[in-house]
């Protein structure tokens, strides 16, 4: 009894003394599961910390969620893929300044028994327009994020009424990519991935690609240092340091350089 | 698929090979659900004992409202605990969020409830058991509630099992809390979530069974600590 | 004052609409034992409750001679043993350490009474691992232990054998012999005569009699205490007594 709780106690002030110690310099990245779960952030980020000598902390969320997150003041940097979106933030004051860091593509997925026979089409509207009236299942994100913004930005080019298709062949998972995947393996359903996730995604089961490389799905990243104006806790300096490493020759180079079994997942394209 | 046989053997294979990562994170997931056992048992026995044999009004309706807290769901816990660490939160300045102490707050937000729901049952038992021969010793109130808080310490040992099983199964709020960051904020079950992300299914299932072992161990210690004594007690 | 005795006035107790204590006075004498006789649900429990102060009666009083008011010298042993999750020693001096003992001069005292109740090689055995009888008498040394003025005894033989009970009632007999006022619930009637002076027959909620034990079994005030003794229903006579 006497010694459990002398562990207990040892435990809280052991807690309570690491996190008052961690009072070393360190920024938190606001960003998306992409980036996260295909292992670009711990790629990099360790060459970043160890040039600036700050630490990177990564919250992994939807795009939206961490604009929200940013907007709440908890976190200096965001690292998203909702142009729109983003520069929404920049102009309402929340954010310094959007910048391009890189861009990868959108893929569909689909069962490779392909109902809607959408394979290798070159329009991805005219998929989706196909997938709509075959009634396919196709699985949404649903959640806000950057994959969602894109995917309903396709839809809305279509003549499709998802919302009221919603519940029926439109499967809406409110959850992450991931999630997302793993649903759309089980139900054979077709969804819309970024190539990042789809290739890092081990759970593939009979899913394959079957709509790339239209022009529409381009998928841009982007980097916002969040407005300390806003939040006075937030590190403006720290951010900066980010964001100028992130789009200059360094950064831009571990991101072309991150190539998981010899693929390239991200293409760097900052404008300097 | 991978079947369930696989991950158990990569979970032998994990713990065996002594993967440092695996360890750091399980000894922050201790460490937070065990910090938090203790803080929530802080509050939530004495709160407990209060109930079981405090004489004053609002007593029946604080009882309903603590046994009702017992289903809160995680979720909500951690986007309340988010709210108020937020630096646009009453609590920002403390600039908590996404750190350790985040997710003891909201794990123990989370428990104290049981601990004492579980506390006022246990000490009402005994208090019955007692209260006319404490009555009749002259005992002093303090006196009494040491007393009621040692003869139930068995039973109390059990309830803290019960906070500290739900503190590290939780999933909703550390990740809400906690940010589920490398090397920092990143706990089993986060762990655990963010595996089943990828789609490395059996890896999730591999530490899902390393997140049992763990709960298993801490069972069976307090077991036999606590079987030592109750055996000698006669409970 | 002392020579009053312990007293009681109008007192009234009911649960509900059912009336459980209905004592409009009775005197107890000072020093020597009470024996309270009765049959099941006669109130005989409740009343020793009342006079301890575990019960809060609805009307009346219960006056005790000055050098017993206190409840501190009072003390009270249950119909079933009621015991810490300590050792058998350990029940003791925890009492005593209440009642601001020393923990050393609590060890004493808690010592020597185990030993006067024959438990000494029991000291250190966890209490709820010791037989009824033996749990009873560790009851009856921990009350003994704090030099109460009287004590208050609720049928304790009621769940003991023979044997455990010639134990007990040695040591009620030796507080009898130490001088503590002792009041004494039980149901039957040779233990009454085995170790009281005065005897209380109680009948649904009311004193049927008090009588001196040799007045009560020689010859008996009215009919109930008969038909009692000889192990009658008791129902009829009620309605007459009334």
């Amino acid at each position: 009894m006497t010694l459990t709780k002398k562990f207990a106690f040892s435990t809280l002030f052991f807690l309570i003394l690491t996190s008052a110690a961690v009072g070393s310099e360190y920024i938190i990245i606001q960003s998306t599961t992409s980036t996260q779960n295909s292992g670009l952030l711990s790629a990099i980020l360790p060459k970043f910390e160890a040039i600036s000598g700050i630490k990177a902390r990564v919250v992994a969320v939807g795009t939206g969620q961490a604009l929200r997150n940013a907007k709440n003041g908890d976190g200096d940097v965001l690292l998203v893929h909702a142009r729109a979106a983003e520069e929404a933030f920049v102009s309402d004051g929340w954010g310094v300044q959007r910048f391009d860091v890189m861009y990868n593509d959108f893929v569909i997925v689909g069962p490779s028994e392909d109902p809607a026979e959408i394979l290798d089409m070159e329009n991805a509207t005219k998929a989706l327009s196909l997938i709509a009236l075959e009634e396919a299942l196709f699985v949404s994100r649903g959640d806000d994020s950057g994959t969602h913004k894109a995917e309903k930005r396709l839809w809305s080019k279509t003549l499709v009424d998802t919302v009221s298709a919603s519940g029926t062949w439109y499967r809406e998972t409110g959850s992450g990519m991931g999630a997302t995947l793993n649903m759309a393996a089980s139900m054979e359903a077709y969804t819309l991935t970024d190539r990042a996730s789809w290739l890092s995604f081990a759970n593939k089961r009979n899913l394959v690609v079957l709509v790339q490389g239209d022009i529409r799905l381009f998928n841009q990243y982007g980097v916002i240092a969040v407005n300390a104006d806003k939040h006075p806790n937030i590190d403006a300096d720290g951010a900066k340091a980010f964001i100028n490493w992130l789009i200059g020759p360094e950064g831009q180079l571990a991101i072309s350089n991150f190539r998981p079994n010899n693929t390239q997942l991200f293409f760097p394209n900052a404008k300097r | 698929m991978q079947n369930f046989a696989e991950s158990f053997w990569s979970s032998l294979t994990l713990i065996v090979t002594g993967d440092s990562e695996l360890w750091s994170i399980v000894i922050l997931s201790l460490q937070v659900s065990l910090t938090a056992v203790v803080l929530a048992a802080v509050i939530g026995v004495p709160t407990g004992a209060l109930l079981a044999v405090g004489k004053f009004r609002g007593r029946q309706a604080i009882t309903i409202f603590v046994n009702s807290l017992m289903g809160l769901p995680p979720v909500v816990v951690g986007l309340c605990v988010y709210l108020i660490l937020s630096s646009s939160g009453p609590l920002g300045v403390l600039d908590l969020l996404y750190t350790p102490t985040a997710m003891i707050i909201a794990q123990t937000i989370l428990i104290a409830p049981i601990i004492a729901a579980l506390s006022r049952e246990t000490i009402l038992a005994v208090h019955e058991e007692y209260q006319d021969q404490f009555t009749s010793l002259c005992l002093s109130n303090w006196q009494r509630l040491k007393a009621l808080l040692w003869e139930a310490r068995f039973s109390l040992l059990t309830a803290l099992l019960a906070g500290f099983g739900r503190a590290i199964a939780e999933v909703g709020a550390v990740m809400i809390v906690g940010g589920n960051i490398n090397h920092l904020t990143r706990v089993m079950t986060t762990s655990i979530a963010l595996e089943t992300s990828k789609g490395n299914l059996s890896l999730a299932l591999a530490l899902g069974t390393i997140l049992v072992l763990i709960a298993i161990l801490v069972n069976a210690a307090v077991a036999m600590v606590g079987m030592r004594r109750h055996e000698a007690m006669h409970v | 004052m002392s020579e009053l005795g312990v007293g009681i006035c109008d007192l009234t107790l009911s649960f509900g609409d059912q009336l459980r204590l209905d004592i409009p006075s009775l005197n107890l004498d000072p020093t020597r034992s009470t024996m309270i006789l009765g049959p099941n649900g006669a109130g005989k429990s409740l009343l020793l409750r009342v006079m301890h102060g575990l019960s809060q009666p609805d009307t009346g009083t219960v006056n005790f001679p000055d050098h017993y008011q206190d409840p501190a010298r009072q003390a009270m042993v249950f119909q079933r043993p009621v015991l810490l999750r300590r050792t058998a020693l350990a029940n003791i001096s925890f009492a005593l350490k209440v009642r601001g003992r020393s923990s050393q001069d609590a060890w004493r005292r808690a010592m020597t009474w185990m030993m006067r109740a024959e438990l000494d090689h029991l000291a250190n055995v966890p209490a709820r691992r010791l037989s009824g009888g033996e749990q009873q008498r560790l009851c009856m040394a921990r009350a003994l232990a704090l030099e109460p003025k009287i004590l208050f005894l609720d049928e304790p033989c009621a769940s003991l054998d023979p044997n455990a009970t010639v134990a007990v009632e040695a040591l009620v007999q030796d507080a009898i012999d130490l001088g503590v006022k002792v009041i004494m619930v039980t149901h039957d009637p040779a233990q009454a005569q085995r170790l009281g002076s005065e005897i209380v027959l109680m009948h649904q909620g009311r004193i049927a009699t008090k009588q001196s034990k040799l007045d009560f079994f020689t010859t008996p005030q009215n009919d109930l205490v008969g038909s009692f003794l000889a192990g009658k229903p008791l129902l009829s006579h009620i309605k007459e007594s009334r």
